[in-house]
């Protein structure tokens, strides 16, 4: 599976579990596993907490 | 494999022998300094003491010739003219650190340095040593000149946006950071610490001689004349480079077409990481997370309101902006793995 953000293959352990939040290693954007069927995994993206830079 | 420095007592020549000392394939047979012949080289680059019993000769062609197969140059600005020309006469295999071969139009030293080139016929003997761009003819070169740091540093991040023809190339502008040790070892009085700690100084806000080599770069993949526009700033640390390159688009690109540009481009790169991460400390290349190493991270942002592109890069400048980037040159002049004595991942924290 592609990572929406950036493309780059996303890692999906075999043994993922709907609710697990899978992270995209070049981009960092994170997931949510909503299904899984089998083979087949749907995702969303996961609600992260914004981070305060000061800005 | 038998190599020589030539000014090996500056801090380029001595982060040269630091990584050659521990290189499996060369053997630090000579170096030379003009003020501390017969000194050891651990009492000027205190460091390496331990490592080796070396110490500090004059510069002899003949003798150097004779006992090295390959010799590197790092002496000032200027001088090395003279002594690259006499090593290359003699079928030398050559790496040279200084500015004096890197600009292929010999009107570009009267513009950016000041002075006529005394060899010009021999500036097209040269080859611009940056692997990403011209590995292929720095496997047959035997003079290969090592780009200035700020130089290699913002010609990697922006290169792939000229050739995939995504930016205005009437408006490019690098705006970069440097530490210190950017300024040699010779040292003047905006150099003593007292003066130099604390800084954001923009030292050249326009016409730093950098620029030269960026255009001379962009401008070849380009097909076209590129003018840069440069502005470089001393920091407050010893080692390292950010460059925050600001392009304006041509046409709307979104963040996916930006990776895979950049993918396509260093995917199988070993010294280019791509940074760009949403979550933890490294968000964005920035020196910090290079410095120790011959990496050069690469980053971008988009800011959509004023279709500009940010294209970010982070080195060390006495690594990948020097002799990182030499040694990464005589590993492929000389047919060696090229990681080999330069894979260390970067000293954190510093
Ligand atoms: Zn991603």
């Amino acid at each position: 599976m592609k990572c929406p953000e950036c493309d780059a293959d996303l890692n999906i352990p075999e043994d993922a579990a709907v609710g697990e939040i899978v992270s995209c290693s070049d981009c960092g954007a994170d997931y949510e596993i909503s299904k899984k069927d089998g083979s087949t995994v749907e995702i969303k993206e996961a609600e992260t907490v914004g981070e305060d830079w000061g800005e | 494999m038998k190599v020589g420095i030539v000014g090996a007592s500056g801090y380029v020549g001595g982060e040269v022998v630091r990584l050659l000392l521990s290189h499996p394939e060369a053997e630090v047979s000579m170096v030379t300094s003009t003020k501390h012949v017969g000194e050891y080289l651990h009492r000027i680059h205190p460091s390496l003491k331990g490592f080796t019993e070396l110490t500090f000769s004059e510069l002899d062609y003949d003798k150097m010739s004779d006992n090295c197969d390959l010799v590197f140059t790092a002496v000032p600005h200027g001088t090395a003219t003279e002594i690259v020309k006499a090593f290359y006469d003699r079928g030398m295999k050559i790496i040279d650190l200084s500015a004096d071969y890197r600009l292929h139009n010999a009107d570009d030293y009267t513009k950016w340095y000041g002075w006529e080139h005394p060899h010009p016929d021999y500036l097209s003997k040269s080859i611009f040593g940056v692997p990403e761009l011209h590995r292929d003819k720095i496997k047959n070169a035997q003079l290969v000149s090592c780009p200035g740091c700020m130089a290699v540093t913002s010609t990697l991040a922006l290169y792939p946006l000229i050739k995939n023809d995504l930016i205005d190339t009437d408006h490019i502008v690098v705006d970069s950071k440097i530490g210190s040790s950017g300024a040699g070892a010779g040292g003047t009085s905006g150099t003593q610490h007292a003066m130099r700690a604390g800084v954001i100084r923009p030292y050249k806000p326009a016409k730093h001689r950098h620029t030269g080599e960026i255009e001379q770069e962009l401008s070849e993949i380009a097909g076209k004349k590129i003018k840069v526009s440069m502005s470089p700033h001393a920091v407050d640390v010893v080692r390292g480079i950010l460059c925050t390159n600001h392009t304006f688009l041509k046409k709307e690109v979104d963040e996916k077409e930006l990776w895979k540009i950049y993918r396509a481009e260093f995917g199988e790169e070993p010294f280019i990481r791509l940074i760009r991460d949403k979550n933890g400390l490294y968000k964005f290349p920035d020196p910090k997370f290079v410095v120790g190493s011959n990496f050069c991270d690469i980053g971008f942002d988009l800011d959509e309101d004023n279709n500009r592109l940010i294209a970010l890069s982070a080195s060390d400048n006495l690594m990948r902006g020097a002799a990182g980037s030499a040694v990464q040159n005589m590993n492929i002049m000389s047919g060696f793995d090229e990681k080999q004595g330069i894979m260390y991942s970067p000293l954190t924290p510093v």
